[in-house]
């Protein structure tokens, strides 16, 4: 009798949230905030709606390639402790539910964004879900210890589209924007990664720190820092944004770097060690971001009030 | 199927099939005001 249970389990409709729980909803909060940065604090005005659609729009493109993401890697998940339990590797749903339910919902999102903003924004969530779904999580992620790098870049299109989704044209502003998040992935992921034991060697994912090992791990950590601080800074620089994003870059950025010289150069104890230096650059990698895009928008809300002139 | 299963199989098909007719009301509105937007500016 124990043989038929799964049967008669797939023989049931999916439940409506496991479909919703394949979306990656709390990734999507980051997602949805970045997004709304953009159109924030980009020149120029968008209608409520509108900017309302690019916002869903975007959301609904990063659900799609997480959809996807997780039907071609279900046979990982079920081998890895944190997602074994996710409904593909939990068998309840079937797989080409899930990879007609990516799809369509990629395809909606872009044709949602083409009719209602522009067809460049469009093409562009095209291409934040081409980059996903296929050049990362079927092509890379599974080949180079890089993979954290090329996969910041996926999380990295959200402000830039949502910028373009207003301006309409392709910009240094949006394109540095970009550049923020793709550079701020790696010490952020890599510090996560120092701290806790994760399965990704068990179900052959080439993660840094097990490839190349913990001390290479801290410096290209370090490293990554290093590029961003610039990158982060160079907004104000070139007359982008005004002193409000500026002197928080600045701060923001020096700290970000002070906090990962240790992590860069210091070795682990033999036993014991507590890994705080590494758990305080995490969390301190999460502020920086949420941080930098907020001070983004207060200083286009201040220049826009003339609070500042 | 059990009388258990077949509840659970409508109960499932009926609560998705709100979902459903709640997201396509969602979107009708929303055409609706994307229309009404992109006609006013």
């Amino acid at each position: 009798m124990a043989s038929t249970a799964p049967q008669t389990t797939t023989a049931l409709p999916t439940e409506w949230r496991d479909f919703f729980t394949l979306t990656k909803p709390r990734v999507m909060t980051l997602v949805i905030f970045t997004a709304i940065c953009g159109v924030l604090a980009a020149p120029g005005s968008i209608h409520p709606v509108l900017g309302f659609t690019a916002i869903l729009a975007i959301a609904m493109g990063a659900g799609g390639s997480a959809v996807l993401n997780q039907w071609w890697e279900a046979d990982l998940d079920a081998g890895m402790k944190r997602t074994m339990n996710r409904p593909l590797p939990g068998g309840r749903m079937r797989r080409e539910d899930a990879r007609d339910f990516g799809l369509f919902l990629s395809a909606a999102s872009i044709v949602l964004m083409g009719v209602a903003i522009g067809w460049l924004a469009a093409a562009l969530l095209l291409a934040a879900i081409i980059y996903y779904a296929v050049i990362y999580t079927m092509w890379l992620k599974p080949r180079t210890p890089q993979n954290i790098v090329i996969g910041g870049g996926a999380g990295a299109f959200p402000p830039l589209i949502g910028w373009i989704a207003v301006t309409g044209e392709i910009t240094a502003m949006p394109v540095l924007l970009f550049a923020i998040i793709f550079f701020w992935t790696p010490p952020h992921f890599w510090a996560l990664a120092l701290f806790v034991q994760s399965d990704y060697a068990k179900v052959g994912i080439p993660m840094l720190p097990v490839v190349a090992g913990e001390k290479a791990t801290r410096h290209q950590i370090l490293i990554y820092t290093l590029v961003l601080a610039p990158i982060a800074i160079a907004p104000w620089y070139i007359g982008g944004t005004g002193w409000i994003y500026g002197m928080t870059a600045v701060t923001l950025s020096a700290l970000f770097v002070l906090l990962a010289v240790p992590v860069g150069t210091r070795t682990r104890a033999a036993e014991g060690d507590k890994m705080l230096p590494e758990k305080k650059l995490f969390k301190f990698s999460i502020y920086y971001l949420f941080a930098l895009f907020a001070a983004l928008v207060a200083d286009r809300v201040a220049a826009y009030q003339g609070w500042l002139a | 199927m059990t009388p258990e299963e077949e509840k659970e199989f409508t109960r499932r098909r009926k609560s998705r099939n709100l979902v459903v007719a709640g997201t396509l009301l969602f979107f009708v509105i929303l055409f609706y005001a994307i229309t009404i937007a992109r006609i006013g500016g």
